[in-house]
């Protein structure tokens, strides 16, 4: 279906190329995850397959991309797309209609169909999307998920015998993640369609794909089994570093299959893990304090009278789906955003402080919070030029450059803030809020499109912040982040606190909050490989070899 | 057969835009009182009745204030720059006058005004509320994305242009005020005109990614797909329409310049039309695409445009009635008459009210973006 033979392409000012020599052979109804860290060829690889590379964004490409029998050098996008539907990662920026409908018709409209088929083919998306009773809704009053499916049936209306889809729930809440990736497995399964994809977290697409597609830091291009590339690979979800560390093979890839391989480890585990799943450096003194705090947007009542006491030194990660009314706490709690009732107290030399009656240089000394579109901060040409920005607002200056090498080192000061990748650009932004040293961090859904690397060094960043005794809140949908990270986790529902309390006891209280770790071995109270490793480990310690893939613990 | 084209459906925005401007033309010939004020009651007969539940729907009430305003402001100016009363003329109140210098003759302020000036004032403001309105009729009746989808083919990019900005400024406006609100977490200490590049370039940055991505969007799923089109034809039909432009400008040009001899005034608007026509039908061949669900055109299209018309060609043609009763003299003052037949012509076009098939319930709402279940809430 798909052929790639000895393609390499460059971009133009690039010292190396992007893909090299990539030869690959894609079959009729495969599901293909391609996967590979942040920066690698991932979306290069993709956008080859129906010709935005080279045609749209430009650069060399040596060698041959054919689809369907089609060379893409000699077929523009556009003349590919009835045979190739291509989804992104924001749907919203792909609409061109205001409408479900018109917006499923579209692509055929550009194929010039005729209108009886057009009228049936949108009744069968429709139908098979499940978006028959939003119709005739306006593109923007859905939500994420909605969005997605929207995009996807789009595409899906042209009978295209390729789907390639671009991170596709990378901006959703896990619910909404959840039905876009059941919509897909449909339509392999049903369709026979031919899907490519790309994603960052493994562990919700691994039990589906048939092949994975490796794309190395040097452009090399490797393919094979799910299991057997996976054995090996530097990005692995939890369920498969687990496997790793209790030596099993073939390589389990959903929760189930591990569940029935994990009988005899669970039985060999202690009933209580040999050491926490975080060293707690949570202090006495209190960082903040807020209580009785409400949030009112016109008839919505986003925060219902909530209260929340941070020591200096925790780290709580705030969850609940879409809407529930987490970044509105946190814009309280900062003092920026709006607060109808309630107050929210910080100590001070001279005593108990409201952020929200200061001057924004100062609340930012007290309370730092880094939003959920980040780079709404960053608005200077060069990254030295936000460092130095940075540091002229601190009150002690000169600290920007360091604290940006501690969380990601190796960021070059000429490089433009935009073309940084997510995760660097978030370092970046965080280093900026960090230089006013205030006593309590905010993250509003840091880990959106970051890579298990860059969460990585997220999650090592904020050990050492509150190591330093700072108290850290994380809004956050990735459980297994929430798992690493967390000492204390609060979930919201509908604007009210539903539960707050140890990491330890709500994450494993319910599967929908639980990482992957704790589903399999529940209903022992293990939250991280790590915690396994160290367990396995200290009851046995002749196989502690397998430790060396997965012993971090974080994905 | 006659209810199913009755089912509630939006009508072809053309029909009501040809209604409307139908209607505005039989306002523009008439400065009888009663008669326009039967084309208001008219345009909001049929707007109450017919019109949907979308937010430019409920627009019609603007333009009625509007309407106010510009009758206000033509009646204020006549009070105020008044132009002197003759022997007949009845006085309303006089105001103090301030002399004007000699070089600056012929304009008065203040002095005596009369009734008969501040009536003709009046019914003039009315006129053109009266156009204004129906103008309005049209863009509360017909969807105006809709209205942008029967461009001919050659204009299809530009339809497109269109939508696109039309969709895309809430968006740009939301951003906007995301940006302005995450200011304060940096607490940039500038203000006035230095404040203005964190907000601008993070915004822009913002506008620019995603008019990119749009395009890549719009290029994989087969947007300008080429049709039949050779570079031969391209150039043909660049030329026929910059000739049937030029043609147009020459033709409007000569029809209102007295001067002009009249044959070729027509003779260079004809020519012009002819041109952008070919132009058109020539371009339209370029883009092969079809469309979705076209709105149909049946009798109750007809029905409407032909209501409209009607009543403009008999107040146009000022025939089978005193064509002077259509502009009743204010020398000496006296009530209007009501002549019939372009009083039966008028109340013809609401036919249009009952005709048209009532608007679909609730479908195709299109608002500004309310993302709430999308984003969480800042």
């Amino acid at each position: 279906m798909i052929q790639f033979d000895r393609v390499s392409v460059t971009y133009p000012d690039a010292a190396r190329p992007v893909l090299r020599e990539v030869t690959l052979t894609i079959d009729e109804g495969e599901l293909c995850l391609v996967v590979g860290h942040t920066g690698t060829g991932k979306s290069t690889l993709l956008g080859a397959i129906n010709g935005l590379v080279p045609h749209f964004t430009g650069g060399r490409l040596t060698g041959r991309v054919t689809v369907g029998g089609r060379d893409t050098a000699t077929h523009p996008p556009r003349e590919l797309a009835d045979v190739v539907g291509v989804v992104g990662q924001d749907p919203t920026a792909g609409f061109v209609t205001d409408t479900v409908e018109e917006e499923l018709a579209y692509g055929m409209e550009q194929l010039a169909l005729p209108p009886a088929v057009m009228r049936t083919r949108v009744e069968q998306a429709l139908d098979l999307l499940g978006l028959a009773d939003l119709r005739h809704r306006g593109l923007y009053e859905l939500s994420g998920g909605q969005q997605q499916r929207v995009a996807i049936a789009a595409a899906l209306t042209a009978h295209p015998r390729v789907l390639v889809l671009d991170e596709p729930t990378s901006a959703l809440d896990p619910q909404g993640a959840e039905d876009v990736l059941a919509a897909i497995t449909r339509l392999v399964h049903d369709l026979g369609v031919t899907v490519v994809l790309a994603e960052h977290r493994l562990e919700r697409v691994i039990p589906y794909a048939d092949r994975i597609v490796h794309v190395g830091a040097d452009g090399a291009v490797t393919a094979g089994d799910p299991a057997a590339m996976l054995a090996t690979a530097t990005v692995a979800p939890p369920v498969v570093q687990l496997a790793r560390a209790a030596g099993w093979t073939p390589v389990p890839l959903s929760v189930r299959d591990a569940r029935r391989r994990a009988a005899d480890l669970r039985h060999r585990l202690p009933a209580t893990p040999t050491q926490p799943h975080r060293t707690a450096t949570t202090r006495q003194a209190t960082a903040l304090t807020a209580a009785g705090v409400s949030v009112r947007h016109g008839q919505v009542v986003a925060v219902r009278e909530a209260d929340l006491r941070l020591a200096a030194g925790e780290v709580v990660a705030l969850m609940g789906r879409n809407g529930s009314g987490k970044s509105s706490l946190l814009w309280a709690l900062q003092g920026a955003g709006l607060r109808t009732t309630g107050r929210v107290e910080v100590p001070t030399a001279a005593g108990p402080a409201d952020p929200a009656r200061m001057k924004p240089a100062t609340a930012r000394t007290l309370v730092g919070l880094v939003p959920q579109t980040a780079t709404d901060l960053l608005y200077l040409d060069t990254v030295d030029a936000e460092l130095a920005q940075a540091d002229r607002d601190a009150t002690v200056g000169g600290r920007a450059r360091a604290l940006l090498d501690e969380i990601t080192p190796g960021i070059g000061g000429t490089a433009h803030p935009r073309d940084l990748s997510a995760g660097q650009q978030l370092a970046l932004v965080l280093a900026i809020q960090l230089s006013a040293a205030p006593a309590v961090l905010l993250l509003d859904e840091p880990t959106r499109g970051l890579d298990y690397q860059a969460k990585a060094a997220l999650a090592a960043a904020l050990d050492r912040l509150s190591a330093q005794g700072t108290a850290i809140v994380v809004a956050t949908h990735d459980v297994e982040f929430a798992a690493t990270v967390a000492d204390r986790v609060v979930v919201m529902g509908d604007g009210d606190v539903v539960a707050d309390g140890p990491a330890q006891v709500v994450l494993t209280a319910s599967p929908g909050f639980a990482p992957q770790v704790a589903k399999i071995l529940a209903p022992l109270p293990y939250l991280t490989v790590a915690q396994v490793s160290a367990a396995l480990a200290a009851a046995d310690p002749a196989p502690a070899a397998s430790h060396a893939y997965g012993g971090g613990g974080r994905p | 057969m006659l209810s199913g084209a009755r089912l509630p459906r939006s009508l072809h925005p053309v029909a009501w835009w040809l209604w409307a401007i139908a209607l505005a033309t039989a306002a523009s010939r008439t400065s009888n009182p009663l008669l326009l004020a039967l084309i208001f009651a008219v345009l909001g007969l049929v707007v109450t009745a017919r019109r949907g539940d979308a937010p430019w729907a409920r627009a019609f009430r603007y333009y009625l204030y509007l309407a106010l305003v510009v009758v206000g402001i033509r009646v204020l100016f006549r009070i105020v720059f008044g132009t002197g009363v003759t022997a007949d003329d009845h006085v309303l109140l006089t105001l103090p006058q301030l002399s004007t210098p000699d070089w600056y003759a012929g304009i008065q302020l203040g002095g005596a005004v009369s009734v008969e000036a501040v009536l003709s004032a009046a019914v003039d403001g009315m006129r053109l509320a009266c156009l204004l309105c129906c103008i309005g009729a049209a863009n509360t009746l017909a969807n105006p994305k809709r209205a942008l989808r029967v461009l001919p083919g050659a204009l299809y990019e530009l339809g497109v242009a269109v939508t696109v900005a039309l969709s895309v400024a809430p968006q740009l406006v939301e951003s906007v005020q995301r940006v302005a609100k995450a200011r304060r977490l940096r607490a940039g200490r500038a203000r006035g005109i230095r404040a203005l590049p964190a907000i601008a370039i993070p915004v822009l940055h913002d506008a620019l990614d995603r008019s990119l991505r749009l395009a890549a969007a719009m290029d994989s799923r087969g947007y300008g797909r080429t049709g039949t089109a050779t570079p031969g034809s391209r150039r043909i039909t660049g030329v026929l329409m910059l000739s049937g432009m030029a043609g147009l400008c020459v033709g409007v040009y000569g029809l209102l310049d007295p001067t002009v001899p009249r044959p070729l005034g027509l003779g260079g608007l004809a020519a012009g039309t002819l041109a952008c026509a070919a132009g058109l039908v020539l371009g339209g061949r370029r883009v092969s695409r079809t469309r979705y669900r076209p709105d149909p055109w049946r009798w109750p299209e007809w029905a409407v445009a032909a209501g409209g018309t009607l009543a403009a060609v008999v107040l146009a043609a000022g025939t089978g009635y005193d064509p002077a009763a259509l502009n009743p003299s204010l020398h000496p003052l006296q009530w209007p008459t009501l002549p019939l037949l372009p009083a039966a012509a008028i109340l013809l076009a609401a036919v249009a009210a009952f005709a048209a098939p009532p608007p679909p319930a609730g479908p195709a709402r299109i608002t500004a973006p309310a993302r709430e279940p999308a984003v969480d809430p800042v």
